[in-house]
């Protein structure tokens, strides 16, 4: 069978292509050797690897279905794309999961021996579906299953060792169809299975049987190849954002040479955080898993009280918690980083899906005046800077820092150009600089005087504080001065920000403006849309508290300001409020990333209705 | 004994806010004499406490101090002592504190057996906030929100502790700070999670509430005191005692053949003392359990990887050098 991919479907320099399957299938590991391989081979890629909602729900379930999806390109990319080139389903309730996103057109790889009667029934799903779509897809029907034993008959294998395989048989396929070479994920195989070499053959000769297959079939591959990106030499890998968190705190403890906090309640999708750190005991990185997620902000409190540097991370229910321990970081004035990986809904709403809006209650999420930096990160590999950022303003302002993240952030990754460790700002602590708890700097910061150490002895806590000894004050001016003091030391933060940048054409009359993990897909629009004659400026927020001294002139430039993020309008309304311009909000509730297509057409509208 | 440290040292200029009076005066006294006896200086020692009442004690303290929020005086100085073990931590609770918005925090704080003193001052009533009732109210008792009296049964203190695993479990009553000081002591000597109930009077919204077994002229009578290796006698000419009949304990005249031995490592006997109810039985004072097992730190290992290794780490996963 030949697969004659239709022109129209990939007259574009991006391709996107997706594994679906159960989650015991081996999607992950499948897609991760494939992204290696289109790296080295010069591309630039983005990944997200789509995990079920419901872990482990029964195989060939739609509630089981697993995915790994990759974007690559011979130029720079900021999304893992939003409709698919290539389709690689492993049974029917894969199918109906994603096959919604397939481009017309579009190449769909099926597994044709997990595509029986039984499967469909399994999946609650009707062949039909099938039937009804064959015209609109070039479709290609791989026995799987069948040719993956085959290729394996000769090595000493138990059934399931020698199906298991079967993913390096989709990988083979897939690299051939890509103009990949099998060089990489040979060395992997290798590399891997060292201690278990029958199996290592057996993926080995699997990989080599689905390559020569596809090169058998004559797979359209021409259409796949593409050039190379002109990526800075260097060491580079793949970091989803919670791997970023992870080797961020990692750093500061080697840095420092002196352990760090990381202290959570398992949650969607912030736990993997947890998971990576209890992997770096190593490297000074010690977790807590706390009884609840006011425990977590309670333990980094306290050791940060002692002079720990502490993190806690959660998501949006888990962040309601901890509002109350925030307070107290704010009035005792401790450093702390709270990270929430923002996830989609009200209550327990979407856990696995992605969203912004927790940006009003990182803001304003506490009672009294309680204010706080809030900063968010623009991609995975983004998140270790802005961890070590949080930190470095968290010692520096003595204050309690939220970092705003997101769960596609958390789980989609791109390339990270590894940094030398010696290189990477972390903050410069000093100790018991003021005999008084409550004496301050010229930022207003208050000195860190660490128990345990004679002379610099004090109480601190949850009351009204007054001058430098930080005495409890009931006195109404004190109040009023205090209200004022606290706010005024994080509003000059802001002095210390970089300029901000403006991308696109400056000179545009039309302003996108956004913040966290939105800047992939705005990105992405600005440049197509400059492609296409369209003028458009882009600024993207790193900080949401306090905003950029200079954003309120900059806005004033723009005829049109279009706000985009993943909620109902917060930062739309609060730059409204703020600087009393007409800015309009370009928003999404639909727990996924902004398609560049939507802000595409958006932006080309906004310019005709100039 | 070391001399080195008076009481002064671990007192200061706060002006003092609790009612007069109040059975706090009496506890925040032992501490200041206990203190100085055990040698460290007073920048090694700190006081967390949460709110209500007993929480201002660290403000009282000339010690490290940090006065948190409700029912999180537990968590904060599990992180504190967690992550610095060369300071001696104490947590000053309350009833409301400890037992009712932060309960969930000390069950894990006794089962992790962070090394931490854990003093919960129980005055069976919320004080700060003038007189509603608490999770150790009695029964009955008439308060601002119960005028009809208490519907339900009161917490436990000495049970919950027991069944969450504590390592130390002690009762004392402020109105004997002779003996206060001695728990306190055994309290802190403990190595692990130590849980002391200290009864205090609210004089305001629950006075004399413990006064039938807590006076002086009671104490011999209504208390027992607990030593190790002791039999269980009370009375004032000690001629009472506890034996075991079947499961349960009950009151005959002493006699060192039948009357019972505490030994603090024995659960199921602390958890019978610690259910004997006043005044069907005399309220035992002293260390009711003690047993020795691995204290929760994170602070045993030290970061010894190298800049190298870092860059290892770095490169763990799906890495690449692009040329």
């Amino acid at each position: 069978m030949q697969a004659h991919v239709n022109a129209n479907a990939v007259n574009h320099e991006t391709i996107v292509i997706r594994f679906v399957g159960d989650s015991g299938d081996g999607v992950q590991l499948l897609g991760e050797q494939l992204t290696i391989t289109a790296a080295l081979s010069g591309r630039d890629v983005r990944t997200l690897p789509d995990f079920p909602a419901e872990i482990r729900a029964p195989a060939g379930t739609i509630g089981g279905v697993s995915g790994f999806q990759l974007a690559m390109a011979d130029q720079a990319i900021f999304t893992a794309g939003e409709s698919l080139d290539v389709l690689v389903a492993l049974n029917p309730a894969a199918l109906k999961h994603s096959l919604q996103y397939l481009n017309q057109g579009g190449l769909l790889i099926l597994n044709e021996d997990n595509f029986t009667d039984k499967d469909w029934q399994r999946a609650g799903v009707s062949s039909d579906l099938l039937t009804q779509v064959a015209g609109e897809y070039q479709i290609l029907h791989v026995p799987l299953v069948r040719q993956t034993l085959e290729a394996v008959a000769h090595l000493d294998l138990t059934h399931p060792q020698a199906k298991k395989t079967k993913n390096f048989y989709v990988l083979g396929l897939v690299l051939w169809l890509f103009d990949l070479s099998t060089e990489h994920c040979l060395a992997f195989i290798h590399k891997k299975f060292n201690h278990h070499k029958t199996i290592g053959e057996a993926n080995e000769a699997a990989l080599l049987a689905g390559y020569n297959y596809a090169m058998t079939l004559e797979l359209a591959k021409q259409h796949y190849a593409m050039g190379e990106l002109g990526r800075p030499q260097g060491n580079y890998r793949q970091i989803t954002g919670i791997e970023a968190v992870g080797l961020a705190m990692a750093t500061l403890a080697v840095r420092m040479q002196t352990p760090v906090l990381v202290a959570g309640y398992p949650i969607t999708p912030a736990s993997g955080i947890l998971q990576e750190a209890a992997r770096l005991k190593d490297y000074g990185v010690k977790l807590f898993q706390s009884e609840d997620e006011i425990a977590a902000i309670g333990v980094c409190l306290g050791a940060a009280f002692g002079g720990t540097l502490a993190l806690t991370v959660t998501s949006g229910p888990g962040f309601d918690l901890k509002s109350e321990t925030l307070g107290l970081a704010v009035i005792t004035e401790l450093p702390l980083v709270v990270v929430d990986v923002q996830r989609a809904g009200a209550s327990t709403g979407l856990p696995t899906k992605t969203g912004q809006s927790d940006l009003r209650q990182a803001l304003y999420g506490r009672h009294g005046e309680a204010p706080l930096p809030v900063i968010a990160a623009k991609s995975p590999a983004d998140c270790f800077d802005t961890i070590l950022e949080a930190f470095c303003l968290a010692v520096r302002y003595m204050t309690p820092v939220v970092v705003l993240l997101d769960a596609y952030l958390a789980n989609a990754a791109e390339p990270w150009k590894m940094p030398n460790p010696e290189d990477v700002p972390i903050p410069l602590i000093e100790y018991n600089r003021f005999t008084k708890p409550y004496q301050r700097d010229e930022h207003l910061a208050r000195s860190w005087n660490k128990p345990g150490t004679a002379g610099f002895i004090h109480q601190i806590g949850g009351l009204e504080k007054q001058g430098d000894e930080g005495r409890v004050s009931y006195d109404a001016e004190n109040h009023q001065q205090m209200v004022t003091l606290r706010a005024e030391k994080i509003n000059g933060i802001a002095k210390d920000y970089p300029p901000l940048e403006i991308e696109g054409d400056p000179n545009a009359s039309i302003l996108l403006l956004s913040w966290g993990s939105t800047y992939g897909a705005v990105r992405s629009a600005v440049s197509q849309s400059m492609e296409a004659g369209v003028s458009v400026a882009l600024i993207h927020l790193r900080y949401l508290n306090p905003l950029p001294r200079e954003l309120g002139d900059l806005l004033a430039r723009y005829q049109r300001i279009l706000v985009v993020e993943l909620n109902t309008g917060q930062l739309c309304q609060l730059l409204r409020a703020q600087y009393l311009v007409n800015a309009e909000s370009v928003s999404q509730c639909n727990g996924q990333s902004f398609s560049v297509s939507r802000l595409v057409a958006i932006i080309q509208e906004s310019r005709l209705n100039e | 004994m070391n001399n080195q440290y008076t009481r002064r040292d671990f007192e200061n200029a706060n002006e003092i806010r609790w009612c007069p009076g109040c059975g706090d005066y009496a506890i925040l006294a032992a501490l200041q004499r206990l203190l100085p006896e055990l040698g460290l200086a007073p920048e090694k020692h700190v006081f967390v406490s949460g709110i209500g009442c007993a929480g201002r004690l660290p403000y009282y303290m000339n010690a490290y101090g940090f006065h948190t929020i409700h029912g999180r005086a537990t968590a904060i100085a599990t992180g504190l002592k967690a992550m610095h073990d060369d300071l001696t931590v104490w947590v000053i609770t309350g009833d409301g504190d400890a037992l009712s918005i932060g309960a969930n925090h000390l069950i894990h704080c006794l089962r992790r057996n962070v090394n931490v003193n854990i003093l919960l001052f129980n005055n069976q009533i919320y004080g700060l906030t003038k007189g509603q009732f608490s999770p150790t109210s009695q029964k009955g008792q008439i308060t601002k929100t119960s005028p009809q009296g208490v519907s339900n049964e009161p917490m436990n203190p000495l049970t919950l502790a027991l069944a969450a695993g504590a390592s130390f479990v002690a009762r004392a009553v402020d109105k004997d700070p002779a003996h206060l000081v001695q728990v306190l002591k055994k309290a802190y000597e403990h190595p692990g999670c130590s849980f002391v109930e200290i009864y205090q009077d609210c004089n305001i919204f629950n006075h004399g509430a413990f006064d039938p077994f807590a006076l002086k002229e009671n104490r011999p009578a209504q208390t027992l005191l607990l030593e190790e290796g002791e039999p269980l006698v009370f009375g004032p000419q000690r001629d009472s005692a506890l034996v075991l009949q079947a499961d349960t304990f009950a009151i005959a005249p002493y006699d060192p053949a039948t009357a019972h031995i505490h030994q603090a490592n024995h659960f199921v006997g602390a958890m019978r003392l610690a259910q004997l109810q006043f005044p069907d039985y005399p309220v035992p004072l002293g260390v009711y359990y003690q047993n020795l097992r691995e204290n929760y730190t994170l602070t045993t290992d030290s970061t010894t990887q190298s800049m190298e290794d870092l860059r290892q780490l770095y490169a763990s996963r799906t890495s690449w050098e692009q040329s």
